[in-house]
């Protein structure tokens, strides 16, 4: 069975880009375009890998990410945060809310491929 | 040869009046012999005659004795008081006396008291030459002073300013929304200006910066402080602290075998500055961190398109407006940010390196001094702290975001301790504010951190995020669900150490103190002594007077002038004065215009006396208040208290009394006949500013001649006052 993995992020522009790339991997692809709508995808979908931009509206990262590690039921959900802020005390705040693996932006697609290959895998 | 005609004259006069006596007594005696019957006159007759030539006979040398006294005891002591009083200052002659006796005396005095001032006169006329060149210094001092774009204030340890500059007066006696409420002046506290919690803890990095190098060569080291602070108008000064040395000072501030005795504040107004920084940070902010997404778009695009050629044609034309789409936003971010930036180029830093230790220490006893105001006490411990861990932050914009923080689970959560830890964690500094126990949600945190800060009478309008951000940290909150514990954590980027940079030691040099510095505070003890066995010479007065609509305060007069001017260091402070109208809300009597000239017309508009007093209870802070007959000024405040919520409970001395304890003997005790007697030259009467001027100048002659009766504590002066105050209450 395929992994599921959801995008959540407003720049369509990367969701293109991405979305193209894991689907040619064959990975199963969810999109979300904020914040609320990724929480509630992940509710009812129960994808193995959440990969979660900081800046959304209606619900910033940080904030989803919280509320995911808070959901007993969601614990074997894997979160990699992708920012757009490149400061080490901001990867440092998304680790320390319980995300397991950080990209700063821009960021190399094979990088991001090797990335969501090893949380996938453990 | 004059005085025995005098003595023979008076042996003369008391031998004729005993034989008048005698002469009388006799007649009366042989009156009643000529007859033995008792002749014509009865006994009764006899006795009554007996006893009106005693009455008239005792009459008449009462009448001797008392205008002897008044020649030969009176009129000697009254001199003996005027020349007590001319002594202690020169220029002063005895007045001319009415008898021949105390004339001579008194020119014979005066002979002395001329002598004595040529005598003066050439000590000072020497003294002015040797003083000649140091002036210059000083007056080259002054105008480098005066020159400074910078505010310069220099403190002894206890806070007290001894000198400052003009630029310093104008940048920290302005109020909130540009009042002027004089929070600066010569012997005042600097904690009336910058909070004491600040500057006692830059003093405490500078002792610990400033120390003997144990090397070979021991080299002297000074070490210096930097903070940034708001002033009370709100704007922000970054301030270089550096210490002061001198020979004797408090146990354990040595360097290089001298002692700190205090320190040189060198303040920079850098609100304009911060504020274009704060703009130039936004800005390479939103070119870095808002080129990052186009860019990542940008390089996915172009990858899967080099990557992945086999795609489809409408595939790839997607891929390719991607980069179009990219390309020109990017662009236009970068034309925007290259104008705004063309007008902000220099560079200033407002943060600064402070060792991770010293700033949880200062953080932990602000907490712990502003969260046991209330009820309930709030305990700090620091733990884990790692001791050689530097930070380059804005200390006090920390300071308040930490102490914020745990106010407000205080107030909100009734959290009875909460803890402290910093830590390494690779290249950031891990900072934490920790508490068990106590619920608070997610929500709640987050608006914490992003409301403006209040604690307690303080606000800020920057939220702890901005505050953070600033530092370049990040904040959260975070819940251990095992342990129970709930934290906010802040990592910030971690600094090196700073370098010490040797500094020569140079002494300040003596001589005459113009009048707003003065270096012989540094001799003064701390505040914390009662006021009461401190010497009068050491402490600080405020001298002051008022007009008033009337003379009956508890009839319904009011003040409309109050004048007053301060004493440091037995000078009197011409530049520091308080002078200000008060409209009565009541109209003038005829009689009170006569006295004092001021109209209606001029106090219309002026403040009202509930306004007035709290800036007039400002001005005499810490120190001693002094009036001609101060009871009647201090009644006029003191029926003011609950109108304008500031209680005068400052010690009080009152000239008119004091001269009453000086010179027992005079008839009057007005000011002008006291300033005339003691040599003060009397202008601008019956304006308050006037008679305060006058007082002080009064109060200052007594100084000497209190000491000399043994009068030298504030104690001894009141106590003395009040005796005479009881003393003359019973005449």
């Amino acid at each position: 069975m395929s992994k599921k993995i959801l995008i959540a992020d407003d720049e369509q522009n990367i969701v293109i880009s991405i979305d193209f790339l894991l689907r040619r991997e064959g990975f199963e692809v969810l999109v979300a375009g904020d914040g609320e709508e990724a929480l509630a995808k992940v509710r009812a979908e129960k994808p193995d890998l959440v990969l979660l931009d900081v800046m959304m509206p209606k619900m910033n990262g940080f904030d989803v990410c919280q509320a995911l590690r808070a959901d007993p039921e969601l614990s074997a959900t894997r979160i990699l945060m992708l920012t757009a802020k490149g400061r080490d005390t901001e990867v440092s705040k998304g680790l320390g809310l319980g995300a397991d693996g950080y990209m700063t932006k821009p960021f190399s697609t094979k990088e991001l491929l090797a990335e969501v290959r090893k949380l996938l895998e453990t | 040869m004059k005085a025995t005609r005098q003595l023979y004259r008076a042996a003369a006069l008391a031998g004729l009046f005993v034989l008048a006596v005698v002469i009388a007594a006799t007649a009366l005696m042989w009156a009643t012999e000529a007859d033995g019957s008792g002749g014509g006159w009865s006994a009764e007759a006899r006795i009554f005659t007996l006893v009106l030539l005693t009455l008239i006979a005792s009459g008449g040398a009462y009448r001797v004795i008392a205008g002897w006294y008044a020649r030969y005891v009176n009129a000697p002591l009254r001199m003996a008081e005027d020349l007590a009083a001319v002594t202690t200052h020169s220029g002063l002659r005895l007045p001319e006396a009415a008898t021949p006796e105390l004339r001579a005396l008194g020119q014979a005095a005066n002979h002395l008291l001329a002598a004595r001032d040529a005598l003066e006169h050439d000590v000072a006329e020497r003294e002015r030459e040797a003083r000649a060149s140091l002036e210059e210094e000083r007056s080259r001092l002054a105008a480098l002073m005066a020159d400074l774009s910078q505010s310069v204030v220099v403190c002894n340890l206890d806070g007290r300013v001894l000198l400052y500059n003009q630029r310093a007066k104008q940048e920290l006696s302005a109020g909130p929304a540009g009042s002027n409420v004089e929070l600066l002046g010569l012997g005042r506290s600097i904690y009336t200006v910058f909070d004491r919690a600040l500057i006692e803890h830059a003093l405490e990095r500078l002792q610990s910066a400033s120390r003997d190098e144990p090397g070979v060569d021991r080299k002297k080291l000074l070490g210096s402080a930097q903070f940034v602070t708001a002033t009370r108008a709100g704007r922000l000064m970054r301030a270089h602290m550096s210490p002061v040395l001198g020979r004797d000072g408090q146990p354990g501030a040595q360097v290089a075998g001298r002692s700190i005795t205090g320190f040189v504040l060198v303040l920079d107004d850098v609100t304009s500055t911060n504020e274009r920084h704060a703009r130039r940070d936004a800005l390479i902010q939103s070119l870095i961190e808002g080129g990052r997404g186009p860019l990542g778009s940008l390089r996915a695009a172009a990858e899967m398109l080099s990557d992945f050629s086999d795609m489809q044609a409408q595939q790839r034309d997607r891929f390719l407006g991607v980069i179009r789409d990219e390309a020109s936003a990017l662009s236009a971010q970068f034309e925007a940010a290259a104008a705004a930036f063309s007008n902000d180029l220099r560079e200033r830093w407002l943060l600064e390196e402070i060792l991770g230790a010293e700033l949880i220490e200062v953080v932990a006893r602000r907490i712990a001094e502003c969260g046991n105001s209330g009820q309930q006490r709030l305990a700090v411990k620091p733990e884990h702290i790692d001791e050689g861990l530097w930070l380059r932050v804005d200390t006090f914009g920390l300071l308040q975001a930490l102490s914020y923080l745990a106010l407000r689970l205080q107030d909100e959560y009734e959290v009875r301790e909460v803890r402290l830890s910093l830590q390494r964690s690779g290249h950031l500094a891990q900072l934490d504010l920790y508490w068990t126990g106590t619920f608070l949600n997610n929500e709640a945190a987050m608006i914490w951190l992003q409301d403006p800060m209040n604690i307690g009478s303080e606000s800020s309008p920057l939220s702890v995020v901005d505050v953070i951000e600033r530092c370049n940290g990040e904040i959260w909150f975070q819940r251990e669900r095992v342990s129970h514990r709930a934290f906010f954590r802040t990592m910030l980027p971690a600094a090196e150490a700073p370098k010490d940079l040797p500094r020569a030691i140079v002494s300040a040099a003596e001589g005459e103190r113009p009048e707003f510095y003065d270096f012989d505070i540094f001799h003064w003890s701390g505040g914390s002594h009662e006021l009461d066995d401190r010497p009068l010479a050491e402490l600080s007065y405020t001298v002051f007077d008022t007009e008033t609509t009337g003379l009956e305060p508890s009839a319904g007069d009011e003040i409309i002038q109050i004048g007053a001017t301060r004493i440091v260091n037995r000078r009197l402070l011409r530049h520091e004065c308080f002078d200000q109208l008060v409209d009565p809300k009541r109209p003038l009597s005829q009689q009170s215009i006569k006295v004092h000239g001021i109209t209606r017309e001029v106090l219309s508009g002026q403040p009202v006396i509930a306004t007035v007093l709290p800036t007039f209870h400002a001005f005499c802070a810490d120190t001693v208040l002094v009036g001609h007959n101060a009871a009647f000024d201090m009644r006029f405040l003191q029926m003011k208290e609950r109108q304008s919520g500031v209680r005068f409970d400052h010690p009080v001395l009152d000239t008119l009394l004091l001269s009453a304890v000086l010179q027992p003997n005079q008839n009057t005790h007005r000011l002008e006949a006291i300033a005339e007697r003691l040599g003060v030259s009397v202008f601008g009467r019956h304006t308050a500013l006037g008679d305060a001027m006058v007082t002080g100048e009064v109060f200052l002659k007594m100084l000497p001649l209190l000491a000399e009766m043994g009068i030298t504590t504030l104690r001894q002066a009141r106590e003395a006052s009040e005796r005479t105050f009881h003393a003359r209450l019973r005449y």
